[in-house]
């Protein structure tokens, strides 16, 4: 039986809460904020199925361009372990976190392996510039 | 057909090195066991379970050639639905990797008791501290007029059914054949009748009891079973005996008692067992009807053991596997001392069995005996179902399921330990009410026997499930829990779906090689091949259901199109782990860690001076010796990557892929003393030619200088050992990860570029054949050393060419990632930090 990171369906890894030093970034889902539109950059900065991390206010967000050109934005740490969700790997329905691969649903942010939802915040092109509401 | 069963190859053998005679004398005590089958076996694992191994050196006979396999199992090899090689419960490699000697195909003729030696038919004598006799059963053959041939011999077409032996001689005559005769209509004979039918022989059952599996069910279970037999073209005749074989040069056919003859060429005789005791017998150990035990398992000679279907305790001789499993471990803890106490009290014999595919169990008594029991029958003749239960004073004595086996494991328990019954009898057969069966499993106390063709407890299922099997058939390999008659898959599925909490995956989709795409390996390549698919998202358009990309998938499909199309591949960002995006191992603190290549472990001054420069430049807080003899600089931010790999201008390690990642060597004949080949080179060349090379899992090669193994050759995907005089042995499928296997030895070839060859040979037949993360631990195994032998050492299928052709594709198609994406971005952004707010790195610095 091998063990490896990949093929798990559920992940093998716990959250890792309290008393480790790995990373400072809070899980869980972040707060919902006021709703303020921000640019945070450019269409063409997030090649497509892929994401990248931008500071809109004082959120960090993540922002996919997915390959049938719908845009999406999460929270950018990982609810589960602060994980970079923009390093993850995306299709129509998921977004599925590096770390320890745990899926997230674009429709509402809830996870298929139980961990806790992913933040969504609604996310639009404007004249090519990418615009955040937060 | 003389192949070994579970066989070793030769020259493959335990290595003994002079140091190990110094080291003194083995003062272990010596257990001998004779009869390497089901029994005999058991009781050796069960030994080495409990630790047995420091205490024993352990000799095994069996006069079969062969390693150990499921007796149970012969009737679906007979029946072709099962290979004669996934019978094999513990090969011959097994008994090496344990430090047990197997004197496989050596008969032991007799044991001097007094002396305490054992003779075998070859003339040699071993000594044992401990004996145990684990002989067995042969099949009865009963009296029958020309019988045997003039030399004493079966006429030719005549056949037992006991061994594997038997098994292929029968396969081979139903080959030929049209009609076979099967004496005897109990269980091994009606599933050697389906077995054949299913070859396309018309079979009929010659049956002298009144009805069939008299010894387990009731005249009217019997007649039931009768009809669903008959309903599979099966004739069946009752009550009457086979008297005389026609002849007289083979079988023609057979005479009934009555005067009938019926045309026949094969006689297939299953009308009982015996116990072979001729050993205990000739040694002067005391025998009834099988060697006579007391309940600690002792024979008359207190250093004696005996177990399995040639022992007799308080009178009862078995002849089914279950009360072998509960023998065993009876012994086991006396010899080892785990409980100087432990005794057996016999069986209670519950089986379930699947015959001529019928599900069968039956528990205890099969009719009432007294008049204030109680019984109750469910017969249902046109389904095939026919169920009954005993029950004296409000205890469950015996149960009969035919048919229909739902509620075997509520009465098994019920059976086993006397749990309170429902006043309403009815539900202990059906149910009334849903859920109950739930019930049934949840109930169903942990160390019961759910499996008892190969000894599975409830418990194992359940920890098989906690351990990461999702399915029922990942349980099922696990455990070979459902893999003996199979009667009890279905207790199994409800066992793991009760476990799992409803949380179990599709079996079927356990063939595709990504999720997203319902294709197995070779349906996908040869898809891809024929429509020129170039990119992981042509193929999710052209082969995924309505098209639609699977995140998970992406990983898989790309390291497959890479392998496929080499250098025309397109590659696509997205569809990579972000590992393969930046040429890094992700941590997990969002940062990386970037280990170069540093060939067969070999670095120069001047290689570490620009390591440490490096590490210092970019303050990397940990600078690591790894276990795959390279250095890791751990926690490097991702958008200092590219600038560290052009400081470095080393080229990568590939320790974050699914690819080709080390070749370990030891100093070999350079330095050492004992080195019998220039290991290290070897090792460097190896690493040089096969670098970056994607693959279904990792692969991590060493090689090294004698067979003191110092880099771990013996546990790496591909591990080469020097073994003198230019010679080379190459082991394949070795593993000390999460797993821990010894390589099988694939060949010993005479010079290095030979090596070259046959590892680049294997390495790319396990790429196009393993499936996604099968690590060669798994895949040798899976496809059996003695096939990848044939296929890439007489190139059994002709493809050695394309194979090296393939592998070929792929190394020039290398380029170092480093250097070319250091140099130019393959996307936007691709080494932008994913957590920009945080300062990293928020790992402690060490
Ligand atoms: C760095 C190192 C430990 C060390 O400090 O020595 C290491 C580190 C990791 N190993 Fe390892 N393994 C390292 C040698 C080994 C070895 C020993 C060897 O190569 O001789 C083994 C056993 C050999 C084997 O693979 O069979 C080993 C068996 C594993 C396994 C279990 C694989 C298996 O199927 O049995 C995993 C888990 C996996 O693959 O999913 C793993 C996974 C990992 C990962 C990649 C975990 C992860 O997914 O992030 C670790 C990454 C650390 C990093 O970022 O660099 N590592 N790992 C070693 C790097 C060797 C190198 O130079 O490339
Ligand atoms: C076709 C078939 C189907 C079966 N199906 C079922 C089933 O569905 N359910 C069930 O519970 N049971 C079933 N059984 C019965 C089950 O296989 C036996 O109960 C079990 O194998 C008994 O184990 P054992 O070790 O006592 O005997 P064996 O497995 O027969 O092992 C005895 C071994 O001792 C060796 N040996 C004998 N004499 C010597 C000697 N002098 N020196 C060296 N070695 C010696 C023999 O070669 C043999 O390998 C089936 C049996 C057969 C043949
Ligand atoms: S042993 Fe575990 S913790 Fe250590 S490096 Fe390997 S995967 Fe990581
Ligand atoms: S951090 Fe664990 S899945 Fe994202």
């Amino acid at each position: 039986m091998s063990l490896t990171h990949d093929d798990v369906e559920t992940p093998t890894t716990g959250p890792a809460k309290t008393g480790t030093p790995a990373t400072e970034v809070s899980d869980g889902p972040a707060a919902a904020g006021p709703g303020v539109p921000h640019v945070v950059g450019r269409v063409e900065d997030v090649p497509p199925g892929e994401g990248r991390a931008f500071i809109a206010g004082d959120a960090q967000v993540a922002v996919f361009r997915l390959r049938d050109g719908s845009l999406h934005a999460t929270q950018a740490a990982c609810p589960h372990s602060g994980g970079p969700l923009a390093d993850g790997q995306t299709d129509l329905n998921v977004l599925v976190c590096p770390l320890h691969l745990y899926a997230f649903r674009w429709s509402d942010g809830t996870s298929p392996g139980g961990a806790s939802p992913v933040r969504l915040y609604p996310v639009r092109e404007q004249d090519g510039d990418l615009v955040v509401e937060v | 057909m003389t192949a070994v069963l579970g066989g070793r190859p030769e020259g493959v053998s335990t290595l003994h090195f002079a140091m190990d005679e110094a080291d003194g004398i083995d003062t272990r005590q010596r257990l001998v066991v004779i009869g390497n089958g089901m029994a005999g076996a058991r009781v050796v694992e069960e030994v080495l379970e409990r630790g047995g191994g420091e205490q024993f050196a352990i000799t095994v006979f069996g006069e079969e050639p062969h390693g150990n396999y499921n007796r149970i199992m012969l009737s679906h090899v007979l029946a072709g639905e099962e290979h004669e090689d996934d019978i094999v419960l513990n090969s011959h490699d097994w008994y090496a990797d344990n430090g047990v000697q197997l004197r496989a195909g050596v008969r032991v003729d007799r044991v001097d008791t007094h002396a305490k030696v054992v003779h075998t038919t070859d003339g040699t004598t071993t000594p044992y501290d401990q004996l145990v006799i684990a002989t067995g059963s042969r099949s009865f053959i009963p009296p029958m007029t020309g019988l045997y041939s003039d030399d004493e011999q079966l006429l030719p077409g005549v056949f037992g059914f006991r061994t594997i032996d038997d098994t292929r001689a029968m396969l081979a005559a139903a080959a030929e054949h049209e009609k076979a005769v099967v004496v005897g209509g109990g269980l091994l004979g009606l599933e050697a009748a389906r077995a054949l039918q299913g070859h396309g022989l018309q079979v009929e059952v010659v049956h002298a009891g009144t009805h069939l599996m008299n010894q387990q069910l009731d005249p009217d279970g019997g007649a039931i079973l009768k009809q669903s037999v008959e309903s599979l073209g099966i004739v069946v005749h009752l009550a009457t005996r086979t008297t005389e074989v026609i002849g007289p040069d083979r079988v023609r056919g057979v005479v009934l008692s009555g005067g009938r003859a019926i045309d026949a060429d094969m006689l297939v005789i299953a009308a009982g067992i015996r116990p072979v005791t001729e050993v205990a017998l000739l040694s002067g150990i005391e025998v009834e009807r099988g060697v006579v035990v007391d309940d600690q398992l002792r024979t008359d000679d207190p250093d004696v053991y005996a177990v399995g279907e040639c022992a007799q305790h308080r009178g009862e001789v078995y002849g089914l596997v279950a009360p072998v499993w509960e023998q065993a471990r009876v012994l086991a803890d006396l010899l080892t001392g785990t409980d100087p106490d432990a005794e057996y009290h016999g069986s209670r014999t519950a089986t379930k069995l699947k015959v001529a595919g019928v599900d069968v169990a039956t528990m205890g008594v099969n009719r009432p005996e007294r008049d204030s029991d109680e019984f109750l029958v469910i017969s249902e003749p046109r389904r095939g179902v026919h169920l009954s239960v005993v029950v004296r004073d409000d205890k469950l004595i015996g149960a009969t399921l035919l048919g229909d086996t739902r509620k075997v494991a509520f009465l098994t328990q019920a059976f086993d330990r006397g749990t309170p019954l429902p006043q309403e009898r009815i539900k202990l057969l059906v149910d009334l009410s849903d859920g109950a069966e739930e019930v049934g499993v949840a109930e169903l106390p942990g160390d019961s026997q759910v499996c008892n063709c190969n000894g599975v407890s409830k418990q194992a299922i359940c920890d098989a499930v906690a351990g990461g099997c999702g399915n029922v058939g990942a349980v099922m390999d696990k455990t070979r829990a459902g893999k003996g008659c199979g009667s009890c898959k279905s207790l199994v599925k409800q066992i793991v779906e009760w476990a799992a909490d409803g949380d179990v995956t599709e079996d079927e989709s356990a063939n595709w090689y990504v999720p997203g795409i319902p294709l197995a390996k070779p349906e996908l390549m040869a898809a891809i091949r024929e429509q020129g698919l170039l990119s992981v998202s042509a193929v999710f358009a052209a082969l995924a259901p309505g098209g639609a990309e699977e995140a998970k998938s992406k990983m898989g499909l790309t390291s497959l199109l890479r392998m496929i199309w080499g250098s025309d591949f397109v590659q696509e960002n997205d569809a990579k782990f972000i590992n393969d995006r930046v040429h890094g191992n992700i941590q997990r603190d969002g940062t990386f860690s970037v280990v170069p290549q540093i060939k067969g472990g070999v670095t120069t001054p001047a290689q570490l001076r620009k390591i440490a420069d490096v590490a210092e430049k970019y303050e990397v807080p940990m600078v690591k010796i790894t276990g795959g003899q390279r250095i890791d600089l751990l926690g490097v931010r991702k958008e200092d990557l590219p600038a560290m790999w052009d400081d470095l201008g080393m080229p990568s390690g590939y320790a974050y892929g699914k690819s080709f990642r080390t070749v370990k060597t030891c100093v070999g004949s350079d330095f050492c003393r004992f080195g019998l080949g220039d290991s290290t080179q070897l090792g460097i060349d190896l690493e040089t030619r096969f670098q970056g090379i994607e693959s279904p899992a990792k692969m991590k090669l060493a090689v090294v200088g004698c067979p003191r193994n110092c880099a771990e050759a013996y546990v790496k995907d591909v591990g080469v050992v020097a073994v003198g005089n230019g010679k080379w042995e190459v082991y394949v499928g070795g593993a000390a990860g999460a797993t821990i296997r010894k390589g099988d030895l694939l060949a010993t070839v005479d010079s290095p570029e030979a090596v070259m060859q046959l590892t680049g040979r294997f390495m790319q037949y396990y790429r196009e054949n393993a499936n996604w993360l099968e690590r060669t631990y798994d895949f040798v195994p899976r496809v059996g050393l003695e096939k990848i032998k044939q296929v890439l050492l007489e190139d059994s299928e002709g493809i050695v060419a394309e194979l090296d052709e393939n592998m070929q594709q792929s190394i020039d198609a290398y380029t170092d990632p480093w250097g070319q994406d250091a140099a130019r971005p393959a996307t936007p952004g691709q080494f932008r930090t994913a957590l920009p707010l945080v300062d990293l790195p928020k790992v402690p610095v060490r």
